[in-house]
């Protein structure tokens, strides 16, 4: 018992990760059908933006995260300016572009820090554990799944609530019906990598606080699995991405103990080949 | 318009052979189908061009002359290579980039050729790696019938997966072929049965490689495989790309619904391309294996799938010569950047610049895409562009005979 409220911790925290990237993968897929390979690399921003204001320049915690947050945000930001919008007419072009991204920035990050992972203090009031049914469950899992649901909540109430969230939905729905209507959809995509580029850095920023380190590959080793949950949830949609990620989340740690270690992300991404050969309108599913 | 020349082209050979030989630069246009509706490729070597156009036109045989005596050569390359041209560093190193330049060139099959953006090549390059190392150390085997079951296995993987892969279509084959190399190189990497030997990969048992093949001395001989291979591959991908099945596959690329309607199923023409360029990629984890001594789960990586894009990318798709450019640039500037970071001319510089400079990956990842950016044909498009430039509006066939490619 012991064991599996533990396994169901980690994983919906390990989920929740998930749930960070991929809500942003997903709706800039479902939004302008560009698979952002550098979605992973934008992680690592967050995560080595947070770290160094919490190590290097000595802010608080939550500062760094905010730091890493909007390090991130603005790094996407400029990823869409300067490298997706150009290329706006070559959708093509715009994966390949997005692929050197994901190449050049953890390179980049492994010039000025190094390779090697370094060790993320958190603070001594997430350090701990807590025990729940008799489990006892590092607090950092309860951060990230709290974390998750204010980003999925946020993200509803911006989609269903605001008149740039209708657009978006509308966007993700037909693009072209928006354009025809007048609507400058472009300014929908910047907004959506903003959106996404924030979910991520945040998920980079706790990332620290799950794995107690950053490395500079982390970003582009968690993209598969985020994969795996976009297609999971369906493109665009967000609540099918939050399902989707606590589902491999679950699934991934409970294979991992339960079966061979190494198993659980074997069957996660077989899974993903599963799905898209059984079910290939999961990426183009609509936004719910 | 395009798709329908490709076709007929299906029905005349005849019209093929002409391409052919008729391009040296502008057969790359040629081998799409498209070059054949500008009358420029038929001409260049029908009217006026002169013995010595004529005689240029076999460069690529020349250039392999100088290819195959470079071991006996002591020339210094200052700046290109560390030692002089026939040392065994330096032969390793152009060995090593004409083993890319070929696995570009297979990779190009289906990035250029027939318009399928895998992420996963690196698997079937792993198998053919991996299957001809172990067929060695736990069967046995010698190197030669290792290498068969090794190719075999790649082959035969390709054909499995491949069939799989391609009943999906866009994006969605591109994620397939990728959870499906992802799976590779876990497997790979989990060392199961203690079979791949995990991180550290497994050495090739030099007791029994042939001894011509063991050992710094003999180098040149492990050069010349590569070289080997390289021309092997160029010459599958040239014939297999003007046969009436490239044909499809330029159709394919193109628009495949049109294909479709002209009653051609591409699905078995898909599955041709998939299956030869993942044969031509276990045969390069073959020389691989015997270049670098041993099997490496490095190999196995998405990443390794990614440089192979890059390079194919940097070179230009769909073009003769640019995959194999792109191959060789990569490597080069790889392992030569790698160098550069650590002499002292980058050291005494200050750290802004230093720290870009001393990660490879970084400026092959901007210089990839800014080539995205600003070189949407890659670098072997860069003469015909500069060419159209310098035409100006004069020649405007020829501009757009280039540009639409």
């Amino acid at each position: 018992m012991n064991t599996v409220v533990l396994l169901v911790c980690t994983g919906l925290g390990l989920g929740a990760l998930y749930f960070l990237v991929a809500s942003g993968l997903s709706l800039i897929f479902g939004l302008m059908d560009v698979l952002n390979f550098a979605h992973g690399a934008l992680l690592s921003v967050g995560a080595y933006a947070a770290w160094w204001a919490s190590a290097e320049a000595g802010a608080g915690f939550w500062w760094a995260v905010l730091f890493g947050t909007v390090t991130g945000t603005a790094a996407s930001v400029l990823l869409e300016l300067a490298v997706i919008r150009p290329l706006y007419s070559r959708p093509r072009d715009q994966i390949l572009a997005t692929v050197g991204v994901g190449l050049a920035l953890p390179a980049l990050i492994m010039g000025i820090w190094g390779a090697d992972a370094r060790p993320f203090q958190p603070p001594a009031a997430l350090a701990g554990t807590v025990s729940l049914l008799g489990a006892v469950v590092p607090v950092n899992r309860f951060v990230l799944m709290g974390a998750a649901l204010v980003v999925l909540v946020l993200l509803r109430l911006f989609l269903s609530r605001t008149r740039y969230g209708l657009v978006v939905r509308a966007g993700v729905e037909d693009r072209a019906m928006v354009t025809a209507l007048g609507i400058d959809v472009r300014r929908a995509f910047t907004l959506v990598f903003a959106i996404g580029g924030a979910a991520a850095a945040l998920g980079g920023a706790l990332a620290g606080l799950y794995f107690g380190s950053v490395n500079p590959g982390q970003g582009t080793g968690l993209l598969i699995f985020a994969f795996v949950v976009v297609v999971m949830g369906g493109m665009g949609s967000v609540t099918g991405a939050a399902v989707a990620s606590a589902a491999v989340g679950l699934v991934q740690q409970f294979a991992n103990y339960y079966t061979a270690a190494g198993l659980g992300d074997l069957s996660v991404v077989v899974l993903l080949a599963v799905l898209l050969l059984v079910r290939p309108r999961g990426l183009t599913g609509r936004l719910a | 318009m395009t798709t329908k020349s490709s076709i007929t082209g299906t029905e005349s050979p005849t019209g093929v052979t002409v391409t052919g030989p008729g391009g040296t630069s502008d057969g790359d246009s040629g081998t799409t189908g498209r070059g054949r509706t500008i009358p420029r490729t038929g001409e260049s070597f029908g009217d006026g061009s002169t013995a010595l156009r004529r005689a240029l036109r076999w460069w690529p045989i020349a250039l392999l002359i100088l290819f195959l005596v470079a071991p006996y050569s002591a020339l210094p390359v200052p700046g290109l290579l560390d030692g002089p041209l026939g040392s065994p560093g330096s032969l390793q190193l152009i060995a090593l980039c004409l083993l890319y330049g070929a696995l570009a060139t297979g990779y190009d099959l289906l990035l250029g050729r027939t318009g399928l953006l895998s992420f996963g090549h690196a698997l079937y390059f792993a198998a053919g790696l991996y299957c001809t190392d172990l067929a060695m150390l736990e069967l046995r085997l010698p190197l030669l019938p290792a290498a068969a079951v090794g190719i075999a296995c790649a082959t035969l993987l390709a054909l499995l997966l491949g069939a799989v892969s391609l009943r999906v279509t866009g994006i969605g084959f591109s994620m397939v072929t990728l959870a499906f190399a992802q799976a590779g190189a876990i497997l790979v990497q989990r060392n199961p049965g203690g079979l791949t030997g995990g991180e550290e990969g497994r050495a090739a048992p030099a007791d029994l490689l042939p001894s011509s093949l063991v050992g710094i001395g003999n180098t040149a001989n492990l050069y010349w495989i590569a070289l080997g291979y390289l021309v092997l591959t160029l010459a599958i991908v040239h014939c297999t790309v003007g046969s009436p099945i490239g044909r499809v596959w330029a159709g394919i690329r193109e628009n495949e619904r049109r294909v479709e309607v002209l009653g051609l199923r591409p699905y078995g023409y898909k599955l041709i391309a998939f299956v030869v360029a993942g044969a031509l990629a276990g045969a390069g984890g073959v020389v691989h294996l015997l270049l670098t001594g041993g099997a490496t789960p490095q190999s196995a990586t998405s990443d390794a799938t990614l440089a192979l894009l890059v390079m194919v990318v940097l070179g230009g798709s769909g073009t003769r010569w640019g995959p194999l450019l792109g191959g060789l640039l990569y490597t080069w500037a790889g392992h030569r950047l790698g160098d550069l970071a650590n002499s002292s001319a980058v050291a005494d510089l200050p750290a802004a610049l230093r720290v870009p400079l001393s990660q490879p990956l970084f400026l092959l990842g901007g210089l990839f895409v800014l080539v995205v950016y600003l070189l949407p044909g890659g670098l072997a498009r860069l003469p015909a562009r500069l060419r159209a430039a310098r035409a100006g509006s004069a020649l405007p066939v020829r501009i757009r005979g280039n540009e639409a490619a």
